[in-house]
């Protein structure tokens, strides 16, 4: 199921409900609905990924999970370009090779650990997502899109179910983002600039402005922002 | 058992796999209008918050009723962006946010999840 599915909350779903008797149809659609918010993650990532060849395009879909969106997008906007090679660490060598690893040691190794809850481990979801969240919010745009996202997604979730609350946070959030007039959207790194790069260097990097620049081929680069 | 499981990873795999692939594998999403595009580049903050958010504030109960959580794991969670946006170290963030839950859990300050 890590290879074929590689969804962790659609498979932790399913395990809890295969263990509980509920039908497949059931489980079936629970994973439609945890899983939709990929489409907007697909949709983010359409621009930046547009020229590379169909087929790589499908195998990437496949692997395309919420660290990898974070951690590649984030990638592109520092660099201001698209980098392939980034995309695949982050989804192949950063995400599926460590989950499959994890699921194997999980089988061999998880009735070893008498309270898995106790560790705390549970944390790191939420705490992974709100840190891959503070690396995409360069204005008040994002941090409008981002507030209103969450507060959206937790008034859903207790109306309807969690996964619902998720994607209506992720269609909603950005929706009144956009709202925020773009003379006070305060962007402070407008991507595919050299002030993207600068932004997002490592600490002690410095970026060249006109190797910035000259590399500029993501979705601002003809002028989107 | 197990070769039911697999093809129940496929079904599922059919269902997943159609919201990963449309947006990449449709031609002309670039030539999308500006505003739609500006739309696209707010969807990551705002998806990434709201599986925070919804995985700190709502739990669901054995009978699949949500409920709203106030707990340690809020705490944790707002050291890490707190750590995150002071010294852009997300593994740093991650430590932080599992220790604090773990040592409440122990000393009992904090509700071990079921």
């Amino acid at each position: 199921m890590s290879v074929i599915v590689f969804a962790g909350a659609a498979q932790f779903a399913a395990v809890g409900y295969v263990a509980s008797g509920l039908p497949w149809p059931g489980i079936i659609l629970l994973t439609f609905l945890l899983n939709a918010r990929h489409l907007l993650y697909s949709a983010a990532l359409a621009p930046w990924l547009r020229d590379l060849p169909f087929a790589r395009r499908a195998v990437m879909a496949h692997v395309l999970t919420d660290e990898a969106f974070a951690l590649s997008i984030s990638h592109f906007r520092r660099l201001g370009r698209t980098d392939e090679w980034g995309y695949w660490v982050a989804a192949i060598a950063v995400t599926f090779i460590p989950w499959n690893l994890a699921t194997i040691a999980g089988v061999a190794l998880g009735a070893q650990i008498p309270d898995p809850a106790r560790l705390g481990i549970d944390i790191i979801f939420p705490a992974a997502m709100i840190g891959l969240a503070v690396g995409l919010i360069t204005g008040r745009r994002e941090l409008v899109a981002a507030i209103v996202g969450a507060g959206v997604a937790v008034a859903v979730a207790l109306m309807s179910s969690p996964s619902i609350g998720i994607v209506m946070g992720g269609v909603v959030g950005p929706l009144v983002g956009l709202l925020v007039p773009a003379s006070v959207a305060h962007e402070t790194a407008p991507l595919g600039t050299a002030g993207s790069a600068e932004r997002y260097a490592m600490p002690g990097v410095h970026v060249e402005r006109e190797d910035a620049d000259e590399v500029s081929t993501g979705p601002s680069a003809d002028g989107h922002r | 058992m197990t070769s039911d499981l697999v093809l129940l990873s496929v079904l599922m795999f059919a269902v997943t796999y159609p919201s990963r692939a449309l947006g990449l594998l449709t031609p002309g999403v670039d030539r999308l209008p500006k505003v739609v595009l500006d739309y696209l580049q707010l969807v990551g903050p705002a998806v990434l918050t709201a599986l925070a958010a919804v995985s700190v504030m709502v739990v669901v109960s054995d009978d699949d009723v949500p409920s709203f959580h106030i707990g340690i794991e809020w705490v944790a969670v707002f050291v890490c962006l707190a750590l995150v946006a002071r010294k852009g170290n997300l593994f740093l963030g991650l430590v932080a946010a599992v220790g604090i839950v773990a040592v409440a859990r122990a000393i009992g300050l904090a509700a071990i999840p079921a």
